[in-house]
């Protein structure tokens, strides 16, 4: 079946507290000058062909639900 | 007698803590359930702290679409009364009562803790018995009240005079030590900490959270 992402970052002007713990864990392990942003990726399998409605309900399902807009952006990425 | 209604939704944790502070303070404590899209005539609502749905993908994320909330949301924007505390803070910006939003505490700690916070306004129905500038030890629990909002409603919320509590002493990172805030009407208040456990000695320490529920009751013994 074929499958939709979308891509979940917290917006650059938002602080992420995660990313910076991740990023401090990465220079305590000796990677040193990697600076790290968390996000969330979401795996959608579609029933069917993936059409211009389908991925439109999708931009909507992030919109709504799969993203926080206040703070995160959002993209759909197919295959 | 006025009768004030408490939430639960999957996961809630001090509901029952809520409808007991609603009972000490001489309202009829009502338990609403998520499920259901009736408030069953109550005339305030508290979302309880805790972690409903887990706090999966976003604390109050998938508790916003539940039935209840239809029906509150538009008891809200008709004036009612809403308290949230904590969870019920996080539920009340996903669901777009409240600006801004919560992200992890800042030091990735999960704080538990007597926290002081100043009274900044008392033009809301949750704090209209306090006085400006009042200084308040309301406990705390949580891993993720870091409030952030961008710059343009920072100072929206600012100028407005919508910052409601602000920490003494920012536990979380939240910007401008931002602690609860409300909507432009006054009758939604949302807050990280949690007066329902600052309502008697036995449990609390303090009694600072009697005032919120007074201020409730003398507000809807007003109306006409």
């Amino acid at each position: 079946m074929p499958c939709v992402v979308v891509n979940v970052m917290p917006k650059p002007e938002i602080l992420d507290p995660q990313g910076k713990a991740v990023t401090g864990a990465l220079e305590r392990l000796g990677f040193a000058g990697l600076s790290v942003r968390q996000g969330k990726r979401f795996e959608i399998e579609v029933d069917g062909e993936v059409t211009p409605e389908k991925l439109e309900q999708i931009e909507q399902a992030a919109e709504q639900l799969l993203a926080n807009t206040v703070i995160e952006s959002f993209e759909v990425v197919t295959d | 007698m006025a009768r004030i209604g408490v939430v639960t939704f999957p996961g809630s944790l001090d509901d029952h803590d809520a409808l007991r502070a609603v009972q000490l303070s001489g309202a009829e404590a009502v338990p609403l359930w998520h499920g259901s899209d009736s408030i069953d005539g109550v005339d305030a609502i508290i979302l309880p702290g805790g972690f409903s749905y887990g706090d999966y993908l976003r604390c109050g994320a998938i508790a916003k679409f539940s039935p209840v909330m239809d029906t509150v949301i538009a008891a809200a924007n008709k004036g009612m009364p809403v308290l949230g505390i904590c969870n019920g803070f996080q539920l009340l910006c996903e669901a777009h009562l409240l600006d801004g939003a919560m992200i992890r505490n800042a030091d990735q700690h999960f704080i538990c803790r007597d926290q002081r916070l100043r009274v900044e306004t008392i033009d809301t129905v949750w704090t209209c018995d306090f006085r400006p500038g009042d200084q308040i030890t309301i406990v705390l629990k949580n891993g993720e009240g870091n409030y952030q909002a961008d710059p343009e409603t920072l100072r929206r919320l600012e100028g407005n005079d919508q910052v409601v509590f602000r920490y003494l002493s920012n536990p979380n990172g939240s910007a401008n030590d931002i602690a609860g805030i409300t909507n432009t009407r006054g009758n939604v208040v949302g807050l990280m900490p949690h007066p329902e456990h600052n309502v008697e000695y036995l449990t609390s320490p303090s009694l600072d959270g009697k005032p919120f529920f007074s201020s409730v009751l003398n507000f809807l013994s007003a109306r006409v």
